[in-house]
C-alpha cells in the first residue's frame, strides 16, 4: 500500500522519515507527527513501517487496485534477529509467517582497514579482497585466455 | 539571487567519491577501503544507505551464484547463460569476470551475517535454479551497509547529486561531482580524484500500468530515477545497449516475482482456457528470431512474446498455476515468505483481493519497460575491461572505466553485463574499486582541477526549479496550473505518455517504428526546453525535478538507441514493427551512443561482439 501513520500512535520521532529511500516520509507541520506525502511514489517497501518504534505505521494497499478491509503487519525485533509478519485478508482469513533476519550481532563487521594490509603484488593481480581464500577453491581465481575471446555468432 | 546567498556550500575533498550507496556502492566503498588503506574514500547517497536502492527492501534469493566450491557451475556457464538469454549479445569479458568473483562475495554476505539456507541433505547453500540460491534477506540492505560504513572515511546520505564535475585541463577527465542536500539545501561540491557511478537505474520513464496510487508499485523501486545514465552520459562517456529495454513477466497488480514459483515451487502457467500456450507460438517466434527460440533455457523475451501473442489473441488472462503446489505446506510457506521478503506489495494485493493461491491461480501480467543494467537486460555505460584476457578493443585502461578518465561504475550503472543482480553488483563495484585505487595512486601528482566558475554555475542551474516557483507562484491565484511552470510530476506523466505511444510501452503493445521515434525524440526536445521551467515548491519537489532531469536524458539515449538498431532483437521486450526480425548479418553487435552535452547531438556507432569460443 501506501503507508499512513495513526495519530494516536505517532510521536513525531522522525526514524521514517530518517529511512525512507524515496523521501516521502515528511513531519506534518501542525501535528508534529509524520505522514506519507507522495503515496504514488510509495513503493509498500516497508522500512518506515519496520523502523517506526511506536508500530504507528501501516499500509493501505494500492486504492486503484487493492480493495479496502486487508492488512499486511511487520514487527522487525533486532535484538531477537527475526521478522514476524500477520496477513489479513479482506474476508478475514489470517496467515503468519516469522523469519531470522541476521545471523550475527548488529556491528559485528570487521572494518577493511582493519585486515593485514595487502601486498603490493596483489594491488596488481586479479584477486579482489579475501581472495583466494573466500572463493573456497583449492585452484584460484578462474581467467580467460586472451584467445578465448574471438568474434563472430555463436 | 538572495536565495542562493543563503545556502551554504559544502566543500567535500576526496581521494573516491561512490555515488549511490546502494549494493554497487557498498561494494566499491568496502573494497577502495581494502585497497587503498590511506585514501579518503567518500560515498554519497541521495536516501539513507541503511535502505536505499533496489535491495531496500529486501530480498528473497541471491540471483548469481556459482557454486564453484561444490563445482555446481563454472564462471564461462553463466556468460553462455546470459549470453543466450540476451540473444547472443552480452559483453562476455565484463560478464566472466563478475562470476569468477562473485563467490567470494556471498560467502562474505553470510559471514557477515546474512541468512543463506542450506539444503538439509547435502549442507549447499539451498538452490532455487541453477544460478540462484535461497536467503532471508529482509535485512540483506542494512548488513550490507553496515559493511560499507565500516569501511568509508564518511558517508553523505540524503544528498541529491545532480552532476558529474570535470578536469579544467581536461574536457574527457572527470573530477567530481555536485548535488544538494534534500534536508538542509546546502550546495555540495565533491572533488574527488576518480568516481565511481554506482547510482539506479530507470523506473518511471514509461507509463505504468497502474496511474494512480499504485503508479508507486512499479516492478523496480520508484527511486532508481536513472541517474545510473544520465550523470555518465552528461559527462560524455559512450553508452552501449540502452535500446535493450526488460519487460517482465510477474503476478499482476503488485509485480510479486515468479522465479521462486517457476524454479523452485514448480507452477507453470496456462491461459485463461486451462491450456499450455507457450508451443503454440513457436513456429510464429522461429519465424521471427530463428534458432535462438531453441536455446535451454528459452531466453526471457521470447517467453514474453508468446504470453504477448497469447493475450493478443484473446485468450487472456494468463495464471500462474499455484493450487497444485501450494498444497505442501512447506511450498505454501516459501511462496509467502518470497514475497514478505522482497514484494511486500503482492501479499497486500492478495490479502485485498482475497487470493488464496492455495485455493485460487493467480493472474499474471507484463509490466511497463524499465532501463536498467543488473537484471535480465544489460544497458549501461560502455567500460573497459579485465586487462588479463578482455580483447584489445574492450580494454582501454582501467578495469570498468568508461570512456572518461577517472570515471567508473558498477552495478546498473555499466553497460553489457546483464544477470548480475545483487551479489553481482555487490562484485562490480569491488572490481571497479580495485581499478580506481589503483588509477588514484598511479596519478601521482596529476590531480584534477575544478574552477570555482564550473561549481558556481551549476549552483544557479540546480536550484533554478526554486527560483522559478518563487515568481511563477505570484503568477497565479493557487492550484498547480502555471502558464510559466510545470511541476516536476508534470514533467514526469508527460515523459511517461510519450515514451509509452511513441517508444514502445504498454499501451502500444511494446511496438514502435522509425516515424514514431522520429515524433517521440520531437516531443522528447520539447520536452527537454521545457525542463528550464521547472518549478520547486520544496526541497523534496527539487530533488523529483533533478530526478526528471535524469529520467528524460536516459529516455532519450533509449530512443535514440532504439532507432539505431533496425532489426528486432528482443520480442517481448520491444518491436521494431519496419524492421520485425532479428538480423545477424547486420546487428550482432553493440549500439554505442556518445553525447555532446554542447550541442545536444547523439552519434551512434556499432561495436563488435566477443564470444568465448569452446
Amino acid at each position: 500500500m501506501p503507508t499512513f501513520v495513526y495519530m494516536t500512535r505517532c510521536d513525531g520521532c522522525g526514524h521514517c522519515v530518517d529511512v525512507c529511500p524515496s523521501d516521502i516520509m515528511h513531519i506534518d507541520k501542525t501535528y508534529r507527527r509524520a505522514y506519507n506525502i507522495e503515496p504514488n511514489m510509495c513503493w509498500e517497501c516497508y522500512s518506515c513501517v519496520k523502523a517506526c518504534p511506536q508500530n504507528a505505521i501501516d499500509a493501505r494497499g494500492y486504492a486503484d487496485f487493492a480493495p479496502l478491509g486487508h492488512s499486511v503487519r511487520a514487527l522487525r525485533e533486532e535484538a531477537k534477529g527475526t521478522i514476524s509478519w500477520r496477513i489479513e485478508f479482506r474476508d478475514g482469513r489470517v496467515k503468519n509467517f516469522v523469519s531470522p533476519i541476521r545471523t550475527t550481532p548488529w556491528g559485528s563487521i570487521p572494518s577493511p582497514a582493519d585486515l593485514p594490509p595487502p601486498s603490493g603484488d596483489a594491488m596488481q593481480s586479479q584477486e579482489l579482497a579475501h581472495e583466494p581464500d573466500a572463493l573456497n577453491i583449492a585452484s584460484g581465481l578462474p581467467a580467460l585466455a586472451p584467445d578465448q575471446l574471438k568474434q563472430g555468432v555463436v | 539571487m538572495g536565495l542562493f546567498n543563503r545556502r551554504k556550500t559544502v566543500f567535500v575533498d576526496s581521494d573516491i567519491l561512490v555515488v549511490g550507496g546502494g549494493m554497487a556502492g557498498c561494494g566499491a566503498t568496502y573494497e577502495s577501503r581494502y585497497w587503498g588503506r590511506d585514501l579518503k574514500v567518500v560515498c554519497v547517497e541521495k536516501a539513507n544507505i541503511e535502505r536505499s536502492g533496489a535491495v531496500a527492501q529486501g530480498l528473497y534469493a541471491i540471483n548469481c551464484y556459482m557454486g564453484m566450491q561444490w563445482d555446481e557451475n563454472q564462471p564461462e556457464d553463466h556468460v553462455r547463460y546470459a549470453r543466450n538469454d540476451l540473444m547472443g549479445l552480452v559483453r562476455e569479458d565484463l560478464g566472466y569476470d563478475i562470476a569468477r568473483h562473485v563467490d567470494s562475495t556471498v560467502h562474505k554476505f553470510e559471514e557477515w551475517g546474512l541468512p543463506i539456507m542450506r539444503d538439509p541433505e547435502t549442507g549447499r547453500y539451498q538452490r532455487e535454479g541453477k544460478w540462484q540460491i535461497m536467503i532471508h534477506g529482509e535485512s540483506y540492505k542494512p548488513i550490507v551497509a553496515e559493511a560499507a560504513r565500516k569501511a568509508a572515511t564518511e558517508i553523505y546520505n540524503r544528498i541529491m547529486v545532480t552532476h558529474l564535475l570535470m578536469d579544467e585541463g581536461n574536457s574527457n577527465r572527470v573530477a567530481g561531482a555536485v548535488g544538494f542536500n534534500v534536508r538542509t539545501g546546502d550546495f555540495h561540491v565533491f572533488r574527488a580524484k576518480a568516481v565511481i557511478v554506482c547510482a539506479g537505474g530507470a523506473s518511471h520513464i514509461y507509463k505504468p500500468r497502474a496511474v494512480g496510487e499504485g503508479m508507486g508499485r512499479t516492478w523496480y523501486a520508484p527511486w532508481s530515477s536513472a541517474s545510473a545514465y544520465a550523470l555518465p552520459i552528461l559527462a560524455g562517456a559512450k553508452m552501449t545497449q540502452m535500446e535493450n529495454r526488460i519487460v517482465l513477466t510477474r503476478f499482476k497488480d503488485g509485480y510479486g516475482p515468479v522465479g521462486a514459483y517457476f524454479l523452485h515451487l514448480k507452477t507453470y502457467t496456462e491461459n485463461a482456457y486451462g491450456q499450455e500456450y507457450e508451443s503454440r507460438w513457436y513456429d510464429h517466434t522461429k519465424a521471427l528470431v530463428g534458432d535462438y527460440i531453441d536455446r535451454h533455457p528459452v531466453p526471457t523475451c521470447l517467453r514474453n512474446h508468446a504470453f504477448l501473442e497469447e493475450v493478443k489473441a484473446g485468450n487472456g488472462p494468463i495464471r500462474m498455476v499455484t493450487k497444485e503446489a501450494f498444497q505442501d505446506p512447506h511450498k505454501e510457506t516459501v511462496g509467502w515468505e518470497n514475497f514478505l521478503g522482497m514484494t511486500i506489495g503482492q501479499a497486500v494485493v492478495w490479502a485485498s483481493q482475497n487470493i488464496d493461491p492455495k485455493h485460487i491461480n493467480p493472474e499474471l501480467t507484463t509490466s511497463e519497460p524499465y532501463v536498467m543494467g543488473s537484471h535480465a537486460t544489460c544497458s549501461g555505460a560502455w567500460a573497459s575491461g579485465p586487462s588479463d584476457y578482455a580483447p584489445d578493443e574492450y580494454q582501454w585502461g582501467y578495469n570498468r572505466m568508461m570512456t572518461v578518465d577517472g570515471l567508473f561504475g558498477a552495478g546498473d550503472t555499466i553497460g553489457g553485463t546483464a544477470h548480475k543482480f545483487s551479489s553481482g553488483s555487490f562484485t562490480e563495484g569491488r572490481i571497479a574499486a580495485k581499478a580506481a585505487v589503483n588509477y588514484v595512486m598511479d596519478l601521482r601528482n596529476e590531480q584534477p582541477r575544478v574552477s570555482e566558475r564550473q561549481y558556481d554555475e551549476l549552483r544557479k542551474v540546480i536550484y533554478q526549479p526554486l527560483e522559478n516557483y518563487r515568481v511563477g507562484r505570484n503568477e497565479i491565484v493557487a492550484g498547480t496550473v502555471s502558464p510559466s511552470y510545470i511541476l516536476p510530476i508534470n514533467g514526469l506523466q508527460r515523459l511517461e505518455k510519450l515514451m509509452d505511444e511513441y517508444v514502445g510501452g504498454i499501451s502500444a503493445h511494446y511496438t514502435t517504428n522509425e516515424p514514431l521515434l522520429t515524433r517521440g525524440l520531437e516531443l522528447l526536445g520539447m520536452l527537454k526546453e521545457d525542463l528550464e521551467h521547472l518549478a520547486a515548491e520544496d526541497l523534496h519537489q527539487l530533488q523529483r525535478a533533478w530526478e526528471l532531469h535524469h529520467r528524460v536524458l536516459a529516455s532519450e539515449s533509449v530512443a535514440q538507441h532504439t532507432m539505431f538498431r533496425t532489426e528486432t532483437r528482443w520480442p517481448g521486450y520491444y518491436y521494431r514493427a519496419d524492421h520485425p526480425r532479428l538480423d545477424d548479418t547486420d546487428w550482432h553487435c553493440f549500439t554505442v551512443s556518445r553525447y555532446d552535452r554542447n550541442s545536444g547531438e547523439w552519434e551512434m556507432e556499432k561495436a563488435p561482439v566477443y564470444h568465448i569460443v569452446d
